[in-house]
C-alpha cells in the first residue's frame, strides 16, 4: 500500500499551482486535505506523475461573504467552515449536515473544495451545494469560470472540471429569510459514507429535496405545494427515477426505501423550520 | 510499626503498561530494530479464487532499481516443506502458491527490495498467466457431488467427518414430547487488530538457523509447524516477540506462514528480510473465523425441559487447514451442551474446504458459532411451547451444588451457581423494568424486543482437544492432553525482583497482574516488581501451550508465576531463618521485610536476604543453589486426553455468562438500536477487576460488531469484497453502548488462584443475545448475522411500492450485487450495420476508439490483445486485455468474451451485441455481465457501479465519431467498474 513514484510541488501561490496544472494536465492531481487522494495513491488506484499540494497557499484559505453567497477557498479545511461564526445563520443546511461529514479528525484535515472536487455521490457537501443551487469556481492559467452545482458533478467521481483547472472556490448561496432547511442521513456507523443522504429546503409552499448516495451524483427535485399522498407519490416516483444500486452494504431497493421514508421526514422537518 | 501487608491481587490497581503506551515509548513489532542490510518484502496476491498458474514472468521485475530478488512458489518449494496439519490428508500448502491459487489474497510472488515502495513497484512488473477454474464458495454447495475441488488430491471438499454420541440421544428424541429444530448459518468475521502482521527474519548461514522477530502470539505448538516447514530443529528457529502488541485477538498466530515465507526468502537472498502487512492484505489474506452451518435439534418436554441435543455442524475452513485448525470445532467439544444439564447428545462434525481465505484462531474460537445455534434454539423452544424464554433457560441450567459437574461430552465444569447468577442479573439488571419498557414500546406500535443468552465460557485449552478429530485407535498411539505454562522470578544482587513469563501479551495487562501476584507473595508493592514479557525461545522457558489464546492467562501463566514466586519466597525464608534464628515456616513477608510472625520487630530487609544469595553464596544452606532464579511450571491434572468414550475436558476452567438486552428497531431505516444491555459474569476470583471489565468491554464491542456490522463478503466467483475499513465495518465508540456489567465470584476449584478466563465470553453470548432480541421484536423465526439495516429493512418493509404508472422499474439485471456488474443498453450510430460490423472487426478502428489504448494486436482471428490505460474520474490503471469475438452472425450479432488484468485486479466478462438497421444507421443494443476481483473488487466496491457508465458512453461517442458522427443515445442501465471501459470498449460492453 505504497504509491507509485510521483513528483511533488508544494505550491506557494495559486498561480504556481495552475502553472503546474497547465504543464502536466491529466497527469497531475491537486492535493489539498488528501483524504480522498492519499488512500487512492496508496492503493495505486491513481498514479499521477505530479502531485500539486495547495494546502499551504494562504490566499486560498478563506471564507467570505460575497454577493449573496458564502465563498470558500480551496485550501479551507472543513473544520474552519464548521466553526465559522456565520454558519448557523447563513448556511443552516450545511450546519445541519456537518455532524454527518466524516469525523472530527477527518474534518480538521479535509477541505470543503476537495470534497466537492472529488464528487463522491454519497458526500454531504456536494449534496448541500446542489440543493442550495451553489457554484464551483474553476480556475486555470487561462482564466476563471463558474459552473452551477447541477452542471458540475456529471457522474460517479466525475465532474465538468477540465484537466488544467482546479476547484479554486465553492459558493454556497446564503439562506433565504423565512426558509427552512433539514438534513438527514442513513449510514451504518457514524461518519461512514452515507447509504442515502437527504437535504431539503422549504420556502413558502416550495420544497427542494436533494438525494445523495442513490444515483451516481446528488440529484435535486423541486415541488410546489405537495403534501400527504401526493408527496408520497412524488417521492416514490423520485426514488424510482434515481434507481439506486447494489453494493456490499445495501441494495438499490433499500436505498429507494430510504428516499421514500426519510424523504418525507426531512421535508417535514424543513417545513417546520420555516420562520 | 505495623507489618500488615496489603494484598494487591483482587485490587483494580493501575496498569503498569500504560505509562509506555500513553507516552508513545512502547515498542511495537514494526518499531523493533532490524539488522543493517535488511530487505523489505512486498507480496503479490492472487486476484482469483481458484485458478491454475500457467506462467509467471518475473524478469522485468527483477531488473528494477533496488530490487534484490523476486521469488515464486517454486523457489520456496525448493527449500521448505508444506505446513504440518492435524489430518492425514494431502492438503499441501507452502508459503507461496504452488501450481494453483485457491483464494483471493493467496500469496503468489514476493519481491524483496531496499524499501517497500520499490518492492511494490516491482510487483507491478510481474506478469502471471492464470487459467481460471470454477471456485467452491458456498460451504454447502461445496459438499455436493460434482462441486469444484479445492484440493483434487483429497478427492472431496469434505476433509473430515466425525460422529459422536453421548448418553442415549436416540431414546431422548424418541421419547420427547416435541422436537424443536433450527438451521443457522454463522458468517465469516474477524476481530481485526489495529496492528497487522510483522515478520522480520534473518537466516544465519553459519549456524544454519533462523532468527525471527514477529508479533506471533502462539500457541507455540505452531513453532513446530514453522521449524518443520523451514527444515530446522526448534533450537535453530529463534522466535522473539515484543512486549507490546497492537492487538492480537487470536489472529496473530496466522502470521506463521509469513514467518516461513520471510525465512525462506532470507535464506535465498542471504540477507535479513522484513515484511509488514497492510490493511488490505490483512482483511483479504490473514484469517477469518470459520463460517459455520449448523442444523440443531432439541428433544423437549412440554414443560420446556430439554432432554437431548442433536448437532450437525459444517465448518468452513477456507482453502487450507492451517494450525491450529480445526480448533474452532473441537475446542468447544466438551461443552457442546452449553450451560444446560442435558445428558443426551449426538454430534456430526464435518470440515469443508472452500476457495476462501483460510480460517484461523479468532477470539471466541468456535464459541460464537456454537452458542448461536444453542441459544437461538432455546429461544425457539420458548416460542414454540409458549413459555417465557428466561424461564426455559432457568429450567435447564446445570443446577447449583453439583460442581464439579461432568458435562455430556466431557467438560468438567469446575465451579459455579448458575441459577444464582441469573437471579443476581435479573435483580441488578432490572429485568422486570425492561419487560415493562418493552410492553410500553409495543403499545405505542414500536418494534422492541428482549433477548437472552446463557453460556459457559471455557478457558485454557487442553492441548489434547484436537485429538478427538482422530479415531480412537489412532489417538491411542499418541495420547495428548495437558497445557504447560512457565514463569520465572529472578531476584538480582540489589534485591530487585524481575519476572519473565510465557504469556505473550496482546494488550490485556499481564504485566500488571503478574506484578500483583508476585508482590503479594514477597510482601512487596507491585511497583517493586519489574515484569518483562518480551519472549525469546532461545532464552526463555516455553512449551507447546505458550502463547496468548483461549483466555489462558489467569489459570496458566499467572499460576506459574505464583508458583515461581512461592519458590522464591521459600528460598528467601530459609536464608532469613538463619539470620533471624526463626524457623522458615514461622516467617512472614511484608512491606519489603521478612519478619518473625510472632515478633515483627525481629525483621530483615528482603533485599539484604536476596543480596546474600549473590554476595555471600558460601553462607547459604548447604543444599541451596546460589542466586535466586526460580522457575514455576504448571500443568493442571484435569486436562486429560480424550477418553475411550470420546469425552474430553477441552478446557480447564468454565466461567458462566448470562446476558439480556432490549433492542429497538427503527421502522423507517431498519436500524437496530441496543437500548439496554446487561451482562453477568462469574469468572471465578477476579485478580484485577478493572482489567477483567476491560476484557468484557472489548469482547462486547467486537460482539456488537459481529451482531450488527461485520462480515467478510465474497462474491459468487469467490472474489473478496471488503478490503478496507470503509467496507468491513468495525464498530466505533459511537456504535457500542455501555453494557451494565454484573459480577459474581465463585472461585475455580482447579486453579490455585481461583481465577477463570474472562476474555471471550461476550464474543459467544452477545451476538446471539442481540439476534434473539431482534427475533423477539419482529416475531420472526430466525435471522442471520450481521443484522445490517439493509437486512432488517427487508424483513420489515414487505413488498416494495411499485413505480408510478408509466415508469419502468430498472431491469432485474441491474439488481446484481457485490462484484458482479451486469447491464444492458443501446446506442445509435449513423453508419449502416455493415460498416459498424466491419469496424468492430477492424483492430485499427477499434484501437482508435478505445480511450487510452497503447497497443492493440491481433493474436488470432477475432482474438485481440491490447494494453490500455483506463480510468473513470480520478481512478486510473494500466491493464492488459484479451478479447475474443465468437458466435458471429454478421452483420447482426456477436458475442464478446474478455479478460482484463492489471495491478488493480482483474475482470472477466462476456456480452452480446446486436446491430439492427434504423433510419439509415444502426441501432446497437448490448447486454453484458462482468465479474470483478482483486484489489478493485475489495476496495472499490463503492466506485464500481456508475464509473463504467461514463466509460461505455465514451466508447460509443468515439465509435459514432469515427463512423461519421451520430446521435449517441446510450441508455445504459448499469455499468460499473472502470475497466468496464476497456471491456466496453473492446466489445463486451456491447
Amino acid at each position: 500500500m505504497k504509491p507509485s513514484p510521483f513528483d511533488y510541488i508544494r505550491a506557494a501561490s495559486a498561480e504556481e499551482a495552475l502553472d503546474g496544472l497547465a504543464a502536466h494536465g491529466e497527469d497531475a492531481r491537486i492535493l489539498a486535505g488528501g483524504l480522498s487522494l492519499v488512500p487512492m495513491l496508496n492503493f495505486r488506484l491513481v498514479e499521477p506523475a505530479m502531485v500539486i499540494d495547495i494546502s499551504g497557499i494562504g490566499a486560498l484559505d478563506y471564507i467570505r461573504l460575497d454577493n449573496g453567497a458564502v465563498e470558500i477557498g480551496a485550501a479551507t479545511r472543513q473544520s474552519a467552515l464548521e466553526r465559522w461564526d456565520g454558519i448557523a445563520d447563513r448556511l443552516p443546511l450545511v450546519h445541519a449536515a456537518f455532524p454527518h461529514i466524516g469525523h472530527y479528525q477527518t474534518r480538521s484535515r479535509g477541505t470543503v473544495c476537495g470534497s466537492v472536487a472529488h464528487s463522491d455521490p454519497s458526500s454531504e457537501l456536494p449534496l448541500c451545494l446542489a440543493v442550495l443551487g451553489g457554484e464551483a469556481v474553476l480556475r486555470s492559467a487561462a482564466g476563471e469560470r463558474r459552473v452551477a452545482a447541477s452542471d458540475f458533478q456529471t457522474g460517479m467521481l466525475t465532474t465538468a472540471k477540465r484537466d488544467d483547472e482546479m476547484v479554486a472556490a465553492v459558493r454556497f448561496p446564503v439562506a433565504e429569510p423565512g426558509s427552512g432547511y433539514a438534513f438527514a442521513e442513513m449510514a451504518q456507523r457514524r461518519g461512514d459514507f452515507a447509504i442515502v443522504a437527504l437535504a431539503a429546503s422549504a420556502s413558502g409552499e416550495r420544497v427542494r429535496l436533494g438525494v445523495g448516495g442513490v444515483a451516481d451524483h446528488p440529484t435535486v427535485r423541486q415541488w410546489d405545494g405537495l403534501a400527504g399522498g401526493a408527496l408520497d407519490d412524488a417521492l416514490n416516483a423520485f426514488a424510482w427515477e434515481l434507481g439506486g444500486y447494489d453494493d456490499v452494504h445495501a441494495t438499490a431497493r433499500y436505498r429507494r426505501e430510504l428516499v421514500r421514508r426519510l424523504g418525507r421526514k426531512v421535508i417535514e422537518e424543513a417545513r417546520s423550520c420555516r420562520s | 510499626m505495623s507489618q500488615t501487608q496489603e494484598k494487591y491481587v483482587g485490587q483494580s490497581i493501575d496498569r503498569v503498561e500504560d505509562a509506555a503506551l500513553l507516552t508513545g515509548s512502547a515498542m511495537f513489532s514494526d518499531h523493533l530494530p532490524t539488522r543493517s542490510g535488511t530487505l523489505h518484502a512486498a507480496i503479490l496476491r492472487s486476484p482469483h479464487a481458484h485458478a491454475e498458474i500457467a506462467a509467471i514472468d518475473v524478469s522485468r521485475a527483477r531488473a528494477m532499481p533496488g530490487v534484490a530478488a523476486v521469488l515464486t512458489g517454486e523457489d520456496v518449494k525448493d527449500i521448505s516443506d508444506p505446513f504440518l496439519i492435524v489430518l492425514r490428508q494431502p492438503i499441501l500448502q507452502w508459503a507461496l502458491a504452488v501450481g494453483k491459487v485457491r483464494y483471493v489474497g493467496e500469496p503468489v510472488v514476493v519481491a524483496l527490495a531496499t524499501d517497500r515502495y520499490r518492492a511494490e513497484d516491482a510487483l507491478s512488473a510481474v506478469e502471471i498467466a492464470y487459467r481460471t477454474l470454477e471456485p467452491a464458495v458456498d460451504p454447502e454447495a461445496a459438499t455436493e457431488e460434482g462441486a469444484p475441488l479445492v484440493h483434487e488430491a483429497v478427492g472431496s471438499n469434505i476433509v473430515s467427518v466425525r460422529d459422536f454420541a453421548y448418553g442415549d440421544p436416540d431414546a431422548a428424541f424418541a421419547e420427547a414430547d416435541r422436537v424443536v429444530k433450527l438451521k443457522i448459518s454463522y458468517p465469516r468475521n474477524s476481530h481485526t487488530p489495529l496492528e497487522g502482521f510483522v515478520a522480520s527474519v534473518a537466516y544465519d548461514a553459519a549456524t544454519e538457523s533462523y532468527d525471527v522477530q514477529s508479533n506471533f502470539q502462539g500457541p507455540y505448538s505452531t513453532h513446530t509447524v514453522i521449524s518443520k516447514a523451514l527444515r530446522v530443529s526448534s533450537s535453530r528457529l529463534r522466535m522473539r516477540t515484543p512486549a507490546f502488541s497492537g492487538g492480537g485477538f487470536g489472529v496473530k498466530v496466522q502470521v506463521f506462514p509469513y514467518i516461513v515465507l520471510m525465512g525462506a526468502a532470507s535464506k535465498i537472498v542471504g540477507r535479513p528480510v522484513k515484511w509488514v502487512e497492510d490493511r488490505l492484505e490483512h482483511l483479504s489474506g490473514a484469517a477469518a473465523a470459520p463460517n459455520r452451518v449448523i442444523s440443531i435439534e432439541a428433544a423437549v418436554k412440554n414443560d420446556g425441559t430439554i432432554t437431548g441435543f442433536r448437532f450437525d455442524q459444517l465448518d468452513d475452513y477456507g482453502a487450507f487447514l492451517r494450525a491450529p485448525m480445526p480448533g474452532p470445532l473441537y475446542r468447544m467439544h466438551g461443552i457442546l451442551t452449553g450451560a444446560y444439564d442435558v445428558k443426551n447428545l449426538a454430534v456430526t462434525n464435518r470440515l469443508v474446504l472452500t476457495n476462501k481465505c483460510p480460517s484461523g484462531m479468532i477470539r471466541g474460537f468456535g464459541g460464537p458459532q456454537m452458542y448461536y445455534a444453542i441459544e437461538r434454539l432455546v429461544q425457539r423452544i420458548a416460542v414454540e411451547l409458549e413459555l417465557d424464554h428466561y424461564e426455559v433457560i432457568r429450567k435447564n441450567l446445570v443446577p447449583a451444588g453439583v460442581f464439579p459437574y461432568r458435562a455430556a461430552a466431557g467438560a468438567l465444569l469446575d465451579s459455579g451457581d448458575y441459577p444464582a447468577a441469573l437471579e443476581k442479573a435479573e435483580k441488578e439488571g432490572k429485568l422486570a423494568e425492561l419487560r415493562k419498557r418493552r410492553d410500553e414500546a409495543r403499545a405505542e406500535g414500536r418494534l422492541y424486543g428482549i433477548g437472552f443468552a446463557a453460556i459457559v465460557e471455557p478457558a485454557q485449552s487442553n492441548m489434547g482437544y484436537l485429538s478427538n478429530i482422530l479415531p480412537l485407535e489412532e489417538r491411542r498411539k499418541n495420547p495428548k492432553g495437558g497445557a504447560v505454562s512457565n514463569a520465572t522470578v529472578n531476584i538480582d544482587p540489589l534485591g530487585t525482583v524481575n519476572v519473565t513469563a510465557d504469556s505473550i501479551p496482546q494488550g490485556q495487562g499481564h504485566m500488571t497482574v503478574l506484578s500483583q501476584i508476585v508482590a503479594d507473595n514477597l510482601g512487596l508493592k507491585p511497583g517493586d516488581i519489574h515484569v518483562n514479557l518480551e519472549h525469546d525461545t532461545a532464552k526463555d522457558a516455553w512449551s507447546i501451550a505458550t502463547g496468548n489464546y483461549s483466555s489462558r492467562f489467569t489459570s496458566s501463566t499467572a499460576v506459574a508465576a505464583d508458583r515461581a514466586a512461592k519458590k522464591a519466597r521459600a528460598k528467601l525464608a530459609r536464608i532469613a531463618s538463619q539470620t533471624l534464628n526463626v524457623p522458615a515456616d514461622r516467617l512472614e513477608f511484608g512491606n519489603g521485610k521478612i519478619y518473625a510472625a510472632d515478633n515483627p520487630d525481629n525483621a530483615v530487609n528482603l533485599y539484604r536476604v536476596a543480596g546474600s544469595a549473590h554476595w555471600t553464596p558460601g553462607n547459604l544452606p548447604d543444599d541451596m543453589e546460589p542466586g535466586i532464579r526460580e522457575i514455576g511450571s504448571w500443568s493442571p491434572p484435569e486436562l486429560e486426553p480424550p477418553n475411550d468414550k470420546d469425552q474430553i475436558n477441552s478446557s480447564l476452567t468454565y466461567g458462566f455468562v448470562f446476558d439480556f438486552c432490549g433492542v429497538e428497531i427503527d421502522r423507517d431505516t431498519g436500524a437496530v438500536k441496543i437500548d439496554k444491555y446487561v451482562t453477568m459474569h462469574d469468572s471465578g476470583t477476579l485478580l484485577n477487576p478493572r482489567l477483567a471489565e476491560g476484557q468484557v468491554h472489548g469482547a462486547f464491542a467486537w460482539a456488537v460488531g459481529c451482531a450488527l456490522h461485520e462480515e467478510f463478503a465474497y462474491g459468487e466467483d469467490g472474489s473478496f469484497l471488503n478490503g478496507t475499513f470503509a467496507d468491513y465495518l468495525v464498530p466505533t465508540a459511537w456504535e457500542v453502548p455501555e453494557p451494565q456489567i454484573v459480577h459474581m465470584e465463585t472461585p475455580s476449584l482447579v486453579t490455585p488462584l481461583g481465577a477463570k478466563g474472562v476474555g471471550e465470553g461476550n464474543c459467544m453470548s452477545t451476538p446471539v443475545c442481540i439476534a434473539n432480541a431482534v427475533c423477539d421484536a419482529l416475531g420472526i423465526e430466525n435471522v442471520t448475522l450481521p443484522l445490517s439495516p439493509n437486512k432488517v429493512s427487508a424483513l420489515i418493509h414487505g413488498e416494495e411500492r411499485p413505480p408510478p404508472d408509466g415508469a419502468e422499474a430498472p431491469s432485474a439485471a441491474r439488481e446484481v450485487a457485490g462484484n458482479v456488474i451486469a447491464g444492458a443498453g443501446e446506442a445509435f450510430v449513423k453508419s449502416p450495420p455493415g460498416e459498424v460490423w466491419a469496424a468492430l472487426l477492424d483492430p485499427e478502428k477499434l484501437a482508435s476508439v478505445i480511450p487510452g489504448c497503447h497497443a492493440l494486436e491481433r493474436v488470432d482471428e477475432n482474438d485481440y490483445r491490447a494494453e490500455v490505460s483506463i480510468g473513470a474520474g480520478p481512478v486510473k490503471g494500466r491493464f492488459k486485455a484479451n478479447v475474443r469475438l465468437s458466435d458471429l452472425d454478421p452483420p447482426n450479432a456477436a458475442t464478446l468474451t474478455g479478460a482484463l488484468t492489471g495491478m488493480l485486479g482483474l475482470s472477466e466478462g462476456s456480452g452480446r451485441v446486436t446491430l439492427a438497421p434504423k433510419d439509415g444507421g444502426t441501432a446497437l443494443s448490448y447486454d453484458y455481465r462482468i465479474e470483478v476481483s482483486g484489489t478493485v473488487a475489495a476496495v472499490g466496491g463503492r466506485m464500481l457501479e456508475g464509473a463504467a457508465r461514463a466509460l461505455v458512453r465514451q466508447f460509443f461517442e468515439r465509435f459514432a465519431t469515427v463512423l461519421g458522427g451520430g446521435e449517441v443515445a446510450v441508455a445504459d442501465e448499469a455499468a460499473p467498474s472502470w475497466w468496464t471501459r476497456l471491456l466496453a470498449a473492446l466489445g463486451i460492453g456491447r
